[in-house]
This record gives structure tokens, sequence and C-alpha cells, in this order.
């Protein structure tokens, strides 16, 4: 089956702690970099997908830049869980001829001093602005204590190691191979070299989680301009082409009390079947994955959940520098990922996914042709398989 | 009660009945009519077999712990006096997973399948807030 989209130009901001900017700002300067990467402007812009955890909307972003007919536009939920399903939502438009060109944008100003208001989706983080009275899942979670994204995943991450005799040094591994991508990386706001011995004097978080186990907050933005299979031919760059995706949800997202609960290994077993049989390749031909980094566990997940080794096994495959490049197994976040470049809610993983398929990475893997880009495994979950 | 509250819940008509068991100082849960599988959190339908038919009762209140974190940093602000506590994931007898502070246990006694007993907290006039405590 041919391809039916492409990612055919890319775009960013600065990152930064603190940018002192609106997210209005930071989707025009990354969705305006990114369609000049492609070569097309602002009215060849038929299509439009973003998430919901952001304060630009479709119709503001629209008439700020003053796009064409947008006549595809979806908004999505479960931010890095949610993060692939954002450009599959657009690769699915532009083959079903819904559009031809569609702009997906990530822009964030989460940073504590870019929070210029009290909503939920105008910066800071979510779970200090939460209501004094919660009517949705976070009842079962904030009331008792458990109020932030690390603390969820600290409960992951303790009950892999239980199972699986993962340790703190494997985590620490994910760590520290996404620094040493980073130091390369001139964009990276962490670029000083880190060492095992660096993440085990880091102070914990919540345990089993350390600082160095999460990522960072950040100010900033990325677009990726996609197009249909007929209109990614003439524009300015070789396209990126979507060669496969999946998405999972199954009856479970991300509270802790579901995501045990329910066989998610089931559901993201098939999803990884469903993947790979449409792309009609193995996890053995990619050349490099990005994976979401929100936390240093999520990356062994991502490793065991798409099929790079068994269920389990990702603490040996990481360690010792499976997943570092050059000469890992897998080099993943190549960039520098969620943990070292920035954290754009998994959007600066298009980019960098794109920068590996056109030879142009800081850490490039030699004559990349497949990249696996992979969501949030602690959500709703999807991954996109990208071709040179 | 604790000088400042933490986010306390809203209930609707899902979750009134959890919460009112909460301030009987009771864990009520759901348990499917048709399959029988008990559930949690609370929701009008059976994620295993759809079923909408369902009946609530009084959980024993006992589990194990099935997972585990000491909170460092950052919290809530009703929370700042307790750093470090533990958070535990509980495996209930009945079966579904909650999540709750588990308090009168040192960090180094906790362990997977550590016996659990679940206490409630009057925090608030409508409120009582479930945590946990080794049985």
């Amino acid at each position: 089956m041919a391809p039916p989209a492409a990612i055919v130009g890319i775009g960013q901001t600065r990152f930064a702690k603190h940018l002192g900017i609106s997210e209005a700002q930071v989707a025009a300067e990354a969705i305006h970099a990114a369609l000049a990467d492609a070569g097309l402007a602002p009215r060849d812009v038929d299509g439009l997908c973003l998430f919901d955890i952001e304060s630009n909307t479709v119709g503001d972003v629209a008439a700020m830049l003053g796009l064409g007919d947008v006549r595809f536009f979806s908004t999505h939920s479960h931010g890095g869980g949610s993060y692939c399903a954002v450009v599959r939502s657009a690769a699915t438009a532009l083959a079903a001829g819904h559009a031809s060109v569609v702009v997906a944008f990530r822009a964030r100003n989460r940073g504590r001093r870019s929070s210029f208001g009290k909503g939920y989706t105008e910066g800071g983080r979510p779970w200090e602005k939460i209501a004094p009275r919660i009517a949705g899942f976070y009842q079962w979670q904030v009331p008792f204590g458990l109020v932030s994204p690390v603390q969820e995943m600290a409960l992951i991450a303790r009950r892999h190691m239980l199972d699986h005799g993962t340790t703190e040094d494997h985590l620490g591994e994910v760590a520290v191979a996404m620094r040493h991508h980073a130091t390369r990386n001139p964009n990276a706001l962490m670029r000083e070299p880190m060492t095992l011995a660096d993440h085990r004097a880091s102070r914990f978080v919540a345990e089993p989680l350390r600082l160095l186990d999460c990522c960072l907050e950040t100010d900033g933005g990325c677009a990726i301009v996609l197009a249909s299979r007929e209109r990614a031919r003439d524009t300015a760059r070789r396209p990126v082409w979507i060669l496969g995706s999946a998405q999972t949800n199954g009856p479970a997202h991300h509270h802790p009390h579901d995501w045990f609960a329910y066989e998610r290994r089931r559901w993201v077993t098939e999803a990884a079947a469903r993947l790979w049989g449409e792309a009609g390749v193995r996890p053995s031909d990619v050349d490099a994955a990005m994976f979401y980094d929100h936390f240093t566990p999520m990356v062994l997940l991502a490793l065991e959940d798409w099929g790079f080794c068994g269920h389990g096994e990702s603490g040996g495959f990481v360690a010792g520098g499976g997943i570092r490049w050059p000469d890992g197994r897998l080099p993943v976040n190549t960039h520098g990922g969620q943990l070292s470049e920035a954290f754009i809610h998994g959007f600066n993983n298009w980019t960098e996914a794109v920068r590996q398929l056109r030879g142009t990475s800081t850490a490039q893997v030699p004559d990349a042709e497949l990249v696996l880009v992979a969501a949030a495994s602690s959500d709703p979950y999807g991954a996109v398989l990208l071709a040179r | 009660m604790a000088d400042v509250l933490p986010p306390l819940p809203q209930p609707n008509p899902d979750t009134q009945e959890f919460w009112d068991g909460c301030r009987r100082h009771e864990l009520r849960l759901q348990r499917c009519d048709d399959c029988g599988t008990a559930r949690f959190s609370p929701r009008p339908a059976c994620p295993r077999c759809a079923s909408l038919r369902h009946t609530w009762f009084t959980a024993a209140g006992r589990g194990t712990v099935y997972s585990w974190t000491i909170v460092h940093a950052p919290t809530l602000p009703a929370f700042a006096a307790r750093v470090p506590y533990a958070m535990a994931l509980v495996e209930l007898e009945e079966g579904p997973f909650l999540v709750g502070q588990l308090r009168d246990c040192e960090p180094a006694k906790i362990r997977a399948g550590l016996r659990v007993a679940v206490r409630f907290e009057d925090v608030a006039e409508d409120v009582a807030l479930p945590h946990w405590r080794p049985a």
C-alpha cells in the first residue's frame, strides 16, 4: 500500500524555561517556520490538527495566520499519549482527500513564570491549578495525595522493577543516553554531560524516580506540515512518508487504578502487531526511535511495547548503551528527548525523526531509512512509523 | 482537620455513593450484576461485560500493596507537611485497585504484598478521605 501522506516541513521556536511570549505567538512562530521549511504559504493550508491542553484553538490559529479554507480540523486529548494520534489524524484526512496540506503543532507555555492565566489550558502545571472540588478522574488521586504525573509514573516504574528486576541504573541509563545525545544538539536545554553517578546522586522526587528521571518544564513549540501523496511530490523538501501507524486505548487510561487492572499488555501488543503488519517491516528494520520520555521508565515500556525486546527485558536492552547513538542497538531520541532537549509534549520527537530521515540530525544514524515515533505508554497510546 | 484542605471530590450521580460511604467510614464499591466483576472507579457500566446493571456493596477494606512511591516533591500545600509520604497502589481483596496514602509504616518496611487495611479521616464537614495502614 502506498503511503497516504508525508511530512514535508518542520519548524520550531527557541526552547527555554521562560520565553516570555504568549502561547499564540509560540504557535505562530513554529507554524511559520514549518511552512517556510516546506516552501508553502499559509494560504496553502487546508487542515489543522492540535491538542486540547493548550490555549490555542483551530479558529484562533486559522485567523491569526490567514490560513486557507481549513476543511479538515481535529483537536486531540491526552497530551503525550496522543501526539502520535494528532499526526495519524492528519495522515488519515490526507489519505481520504479531506485536505491536501495539514499543519500539526504543539505550543507550550508551561514554565511557572509563563503561567499567564488560571485556566487548565493557560500554562503552568495543571495539577497545581486543580479546582477546590474535583469532578473528573483526578478525584480518585489528588485528594489522597497522588498529585503529579511523576508520582503516577513512579508507581508504574516500581512495579516494573518488582516484576522484572529492573534497576535504578537501568532508569539512569535512559537519562544518560538522552543527555549524551543532547550534548551534540545546540537546541537542547541540558547539554552538560551526565553519568550514572550523577543520576544516582540526584535527589528523589517520587521514589524510585529522581530528578534526573524527569523531563524539563519548557516553553516552546514545534510544528510539522503534512501533505497528501500527490501534493508531497512537488514541495521543497524530500518527503518523509507515513509508512504505518497504530492507536490503542483498551478500557484503561492513565489512572493507576485502571492501568494495572485491565490487561494493558494485550492491547498494546495487538496495536504493535497492527503497526508492523500495516507497514510490512519488523522492529529490527528500524534505524532509530523517538519515544515519549517525560520520565525515564516510559522509554523502557516503549521498547517492550513495540517489540524491540521481550516483556520485562528492556532493562537489559538499555544497559551498557543499548539506546545510545552511534553504537547502540537502537539509538533512541537522538536529539536528547524530553529529558534533555526540551519538553514539547513529544512534538520535538517529530522534528528530530524528520531530521534523521533527511540526514541532518546532530546525532545522525548513517543512511537512516526507518524511524519509529511512539507516544506516552501511560496513556491512550500509539505510534507512527516514518520512512525516507 | 488539616489546616490546608486538599482538593476535595465533587460527587455526581455516578460517584455519590462512594463518597457518602467514605463519610460513614465504609468503602463502597460497585459489583456487576451480570458478570460479578467488582470495579473501581465508580461508573455506569461494567468494563468487562458492559452491563448497565450493578449493585453497591461495602468492601472488606483490606488489600495488599501492589506498588508504591515515596513522595518527596512536588506536592500540594495540603500534603507538604507530610513529605516524605508513601502513596500505595492497593489491590483490594475484591479485585479492584485504589491509590491512597500508606501511613504508620516505615518506608523501608513497605513491600509488594504487604497487607493493608483502610482507615478514614474526616477532612471537611462533608468529606472523609480513605488512607491505608498495615493490617
